[in-house]
Order: C-alpha cells, then sequence, then structure tokens
C-alpha cells in the first residue's frame, strides 16, 4: 500500500519556486489499476517521480508498505526500487546494446543477483506471457514500437516488483498496439495482482482503469474509482 | 562482474569507430614509447659494452691523483709490486670479478726514420687484457691477441696512416724515463688498431715488459689496474666492496688507491643519462595522450548515454555500479591500447632486427643495433597505460552515477 502525508514539491526555477505539488494526501491499495490523469504542466509525471521513489518531495512523508521512503538516501532508494518496484516509460528506454532477452535479464543480474536458472525460468516466461519468445535473440532496434514495449513491460515485471509505474506507455504507440499493450497490464495485474499506476493522457487507459485520480496545478481535483 | 564486462564491452562497440580511433591513438603512443625504449636502450647497450669492452673495463685502480693527470700519463704515479699486492690480494677473494688486468702507460715519441709523433703506449698482458676486455681483439685488424709478442707494436689506425706504416714495418719509439734519462727501442708493426669513440682512441699497444726495458725499471710498475665484473648490473655492489682501498693511508696519513667505475671515467655516461631523461619525457607525452583521449571520449560515453543512464538507475541500479560501468569501459580502452600496441611494437622491433639498423658514432661506422624489447619495459608502459585509463575515467564515470534519475530520463 502506498500512502503519502503532506506530500509538497517546490522546484527553483532561478529565483523563483515553483510549487509543482501541494498538500497531497493520496492512498493507492496493492493491486490497484490507476491512472493519474491532467492537463500538461500540472504535475502528474511529477507525482509519479514521487511515489516511484525517483525523486523526494520538498515536504511531507511518503510510506510504501510502512516504509518512510522519504528518509533513505541515493544508494537505498537504488535499492528499493529495484526489489519493490517497475518502470514502464514512454519511449521504451530499452538498452540498445543488449538484446531482448538480455534487457530482460539486466535487473536480475545487476540489481537483484538471481540465480541463473532461476532467472532463466522467470524470462522465458514472460517472454511467454507478453508473446515476444520468439525474439529474444534480437535487439532493440530490430523491433517495432509494440514490440519494443511489450520488452520493457517484461523488463518491468521481471523483478516480480509491487508496484509498476508507467508514465505515458501508449503515447507513442497505435490505437491496436496500444490496446493489446493495456490489455496486456491488464492480465498481468489480474494475474499478480501488481499495483499499475499510469500517467496518462490516452482515453484507451483511462476507460480500461480501475480509479481515476485527476491533478489540476498539483492539487487532485477529483479521485473516481470505476466499476467495471 | 562478467555483465558489467559485457555491457562495457558492448558500449564500446557501438561507437566503434570512436572506440578504434582512441585505442589506436593509445596504441601509436605506446609503439612509439617501446620502440623508441628498445632502440635507445639497444644504442645504450651497445656504446657501453663498446666502452667497458675494449677498452675501460668496468672498474679501474690507480695510485691517488692518476685520473687527475692522466693526460700527462704521468710515471712518477705508478703503482709499485708492494701496492699492486695489496690489490690484487682484495681482487682474488672477490667472487664477483670476472678478471683483471695491469697496464703501464706512458708517452713516447714515435718515428718511421722519417718522421716522429706523439703516441700514447699501454703495455699490456696481451693474454690478460683480451680476457678483462673481450671486444680488444676485435679491434686488432684480424689478428690474434697472441700476436703481440715482446717487441712488437699495435698502431692505432690513425698513427698508421699519418706515419704511412704499415704491418712488418720497423719504428723507433723514444721515451723519458721518470729519472730523465732517454731510451730508443726498435720496434715491428705486428698490426694497426681500430679507433673508439671516448678516451683511448689513440692508444698504442706493446707488451707491458717492452716497457719496462724502454724505461730502464728495474722493479714492476704499473700505472693501472683495470678489472672486468661477471655480471655488469653487480657494478654498484663491487664498488662498495672494493672502497676499504679508498681507505688505506701511506706514511703521510694521504689515501694511496683510487678507484673508478667506467662511468667516472667514460664521457659517454652523460649521454647515457640524457637518453633517461628523454625515455622519461617520451612517457610523459604517452601519459597525457591517454588521459585527453580517455578523459575525452569517456565524457561524451556519458553525454550521449544520459537517458540510459537515467533508465537504468530508475530500474535500481546503484551509483557505485553506474561507476563501475563506465570505469571498466576506459579501463578496456586502455587494455585494447596497450596490448595491441605491445605486439605491434615486438613486431617492429623483430622488423628492425631483420632490416638491421646502423649508424655512425664518432668516428666509428655502421654500427648496427640490436634492438630488444624487455618484458618489464613492456609491463611497465602497460600499467602505466592503464591506470591512467582507469585514472581519466574516474571523473566522466563519477558524473554519470551522481546523475538524477528524473533529470536523466528527460533528456532526449
Amino acid at each position: 500500500m502506498i500512502s503519502n502525508k503532506h506530500v509538497t514539491k517546490v522546484y527553483k526555477m532561478g529565483e523563483i519556486d515553483l510549487t509543482v505539488i501541494k498538500d497531497l494526501n493520496l492512498e493507492i491499495n496493492h493491486g490497484e489499476f490507476v491512472a493519474i490523469v491532467g492537463p500538461s504542466g500540472s504535475g502528474k509525471s511529477t507525482i509519479l517521480n514521487l511515489l516511484g521513489c525517483l525523486d523526494k518531495p520538498s515536504s511531507g512523508q511518503i510510506f510504501i508498505d510502512d516504509i518512510d521512503v522519504t528518509n533513505l538516501n541515493t544508494t537505498e532508494l537504488a535499492n528499493f526500487r529495484g526489489e519493490n518496484i517497475g518502470f514502464i516509460f514512454q519511449s521504451f528506454n530499452l538498452i540498445p546494446v543488449l538484446n531482448v532477452y538480455e534487457n530482460i535479464e539486466y535487473p536480475l543480474i545487476m540489481i537483484q543477483n538471481l540465480a541463473e536458472d532461476e532467472r532463466q525460468k522467470r524470462i522465458l516466461q514472460l517472454l511467454q506471457d507478453v508473446d515476444m519468445l520468439d525474439q529474444k535473440d534480437k535487439f532493440p532496434d530490430q523491433l517495432s514500437g509494440g514490440q519494443r514495449q511489450r520488452v520493457a513491460i517484461a523488463r518491468a515485471l521481471v523483478t516480480e516488483p509491487k508496484i509498476v509505474f508507467a508514465d505515458e506507455p501508449t503515447a507513442n504507440l497505435d490505437r491496436e498496439t496500444s490496446n493489446q499493450i493495456i490489455t496486456l497490464m491488464r492480465n498481468i495485474q489480474r494475474e499478480f495482482s501488481t499495483t499499475f499506476i499510469f500517467a496518462t493522457h490516452d482515453e484507451k487507459i483511462v476507460t480500461a482503469v480501475d480509479r481515476i485520480i485527476t491533478i489540476v496545478d498539483g492539487i487532485i481535483t477529483q479521485d473516481k474509482r470505476v466499476s467495471l | 562482474m562478467k555483465n558489467i564486462l559485457k555491457i562495457s564491452f558492448r558500449n564500446l562497440l557501438r561507437s566503434g569507430r570512436r572506440t578504434l580511433l582512441t585505442a589506436s591513438l593509445i596504441t601509436i603512443g605506446v609503439i612509439f614509447v617501446l620502440v623508441y625504449s628498445s632502440l635507445s636502450g639497444s644504442f645504450k647497450a651497445y656504446m657501453i659494452g663498446q666502452v667497458t669492452d675494449s677498452m675501460l673495463g668496468h672498474i679501474q685502480i690507480h695510485r691517488k691523483g692518476y685520473v687527475a693527470s692522466v693526460d700527462n700519463l704521468p710515471l712518477d704515479k705508478n703503482l709499485n709490486q708492494q701496492q699492486i699486492n695489496k690489490v690484487t690480494e682484495k681482487l682474488d677473494e672477490n667472487p664477483l670479478i670476472e678478471s683483471y688486468t695491469f697496464r703501464l702507460k706512458l708517452g713516447s715519441m714515435f718515428s718511421n726514420y722519417v718522421s716522429s709523433t706523439g703516441i700514447r703506449l699501454n703495455g699490456i698482458e696481451p693474454q690478460k687484457e683480451s680476457q678483462t676486455l673481450p671486444l680488444f681483439s676485435a679491434r686488432l685488424d684480424g689478428i690474434d691477441t697472441a700476436s703481440l709478442k715482446e717487441g712488437t707494436i699495435l698502431v692505432p689506425e690513425l698513427v698508421a696512416k699519418g706515419m704511412k706504416v704499415s704491418k712488418n714495418d720497423t719504428v723507433v719509439l723514444v721515451a723519458t724515463n721518470e729519472k730523465g734519462s732517454v731510451n730508443g727501442m726498435n720496434f715491428k708493426v705486428s698490426g694497426t688498431i681500430e679507433p673508439i669513440s671516448g678516451p683511448g682512441g689513440r692508444d698504442g699497444y706493446i707488451h707491458i715488459n717492452d716497457v719496462k726495458k724502454l724505461l730502464r725499471l728495474k722493479e714492476t710498475e704499473v700505472s693501472e689496474i683495470v678489472i672486468r665484473l661477471k655480471n655488469v648490473d653487480d657494478l654498484e655492489k663491487v664498488m662498495k666492496m672494493l672502497k676499504p682501498l679508498t681507505m688505506i693511508k701511506n706514511a703521510k696519513d694521504k689515501p694511496v688507491f683510487e678507484l673508478h667505475s667506467w662511468k667516472q671515467l667514460s664521457p659517454f655516461y652523460n649521454i647515457v643519462k640524457m637518453l633517461d631523461i628523454m625515455d622519461i619525457s617520451i612517457k610523459i607525452i604517452l601519459i597525457s595522450i591517454v588521459l585527453i583521449s580517455i578523459l575525452n571520449v569517456m565524457v561524451m560515453s556519458v553525454y550521449e548515454r544520459i537517458k540510459e543512464i537515467g533508465t537504468i538507475a530508475a530500474m535500481g541500479t546503484t551509483p557505485s555500479t553506474i561507476t563501475k560501468l563506465f570505469l571498466t569501459e576506459g579501463l578496456m580502452l586502455g587494455i585494447f591500447g596497450a596490448a595491441l600496441g605491445s605486439i605491434i611494437s615486438y613486431i617492429i622491433v623483430i622488423i628492425i632486427n631483420v632490416i638491421g639498423i646502423s649508424f655512425s658514432f664518432g668516428r666509428q661506422d655502421l654500427l648496427t643495433l640490436n634492438p630488444t624489447l624487455s618484458l618489464n619495459e613492456v609491463l611497465i608502459v602497460s600499467v602505466i597505460v592503464i591506470i591512467i585509463s582507469l585514472i581519466a575515467s574516474i571523473s566522466p564515470a563519477r558524473k554519470a552515477a551522481k546523475l538524477n534519475p528524473v533529470d536523466a530520463l528527460r533528456q532526449n
């Protein structure tokens, strides 16, 4: 479970202090499929970065499973992310020098240091889940956008994270591929009860989630649960 | 670690041309240093060999004050039998000494019955002389050392040419002894002797017994004792072992002997020192090349990969692992450059040996260099290059590790 208490984020723009997030209080439960929506510059990405432990709030506290992540140093935060959090990016961000299999393997060896046979089992299973098993030896530049995002999803899930953060995961994909990717993530969420938190404009995502949090100017203006 | 190596290696291959360019820059630097030091080393070894093995020996012992006035070849500064005994006693018990020989030197008039000139004469014991100075017989124009019998003279080429004397001619040597009495003797020319660089280029050789006769000496005297070591690397050690000789005082409380190594006797030692300084300078240039090129490439690597660094950082890669990734990349460039440079240097040295590079030094022509590349030198240069590569990578690697993932991910 994620909970925030009075989280504020202020960016210094030269002489001016720009308050991007104002007194955010938010709780997200385990296994939720949540979209954070709002106009550009409203602070969605900032919330995602804060909840994803990439950035620290200017004030307030963020708890993830009762751990106060605001008190962790850079290395502890990195280790915490490696153990608990997965990321999916708008432009996929695969490592170009590694092939599909190695990209998914990366967090397991460089971060979690998992044994070889366990690694292989997990990666092959995930490759099957995202339907990329036959592409496992290809390099990112040999794949289409949708295929790359599938690999990125597999990479985000391979560490068995509690929460996956996805910043505009469908923005660089066409409609059909987007729908496939959303369905894929939805299935994974149902199967593993992984929490998914999206920052998005995409109507296709918004209609697929069970909770929509609307942000305007750094303040939650609406928090709506949708029953499908 | 295996995976860090794999990723770093592939990152290097990613910008293959740049990697190749940097590595070849390092390679060329390494080749320069190794080939230069191998050439200068062989020149040095050759010249030192010439100086020590044909004329000076490794160490010389004289009566105190002889070397200071060596240009006049003084006869009143010779060692007498008692002093010789004292020295040989020391030399015989020293296991590091290969052999030693005596010389009795004097200045004399050399005449071919038509004209005359001054000549420096060395009275030697031919057998021991060639034992102590292995290159001595090589300087004799195809004659056996043993042919320097009593009554014959080896004339330095320059004097032989100028005085138009050749083998088997008869010449007269005239000398004044310590007491002022003049004596002349006939000698048969047994051959000529090649000049060498440095002192001793105009020295003629006769048998030591002939010097005694020429100077009408009643007792044995020698001007210098020339020592050859089994291994020239022991020079400083043997110098120290022989040091007590210089402490021996005479009745007037003045030291009796003086001890000199070839370094003190030959002006060539200064050239050796200069070569060593150039060796160091060229190494400093190599260090700068490696430092600048690796630093440049690593800074570029970090800048063009900011988003990627952000991604792996977001996924949970710790700053220390990111540092390692970039350090490994720089290190690999250095290792690759050093290894390739060493291999090519070996090949070049082999080629130089096959072709043969000759040069002239002083009055000597056609000296052929036989450069060798010692494993030691290769290792030292490689280690320098690799350490400098690592040092050059530290700052870019730390910059990468310190990137804030949020800012890094925002980059395109």
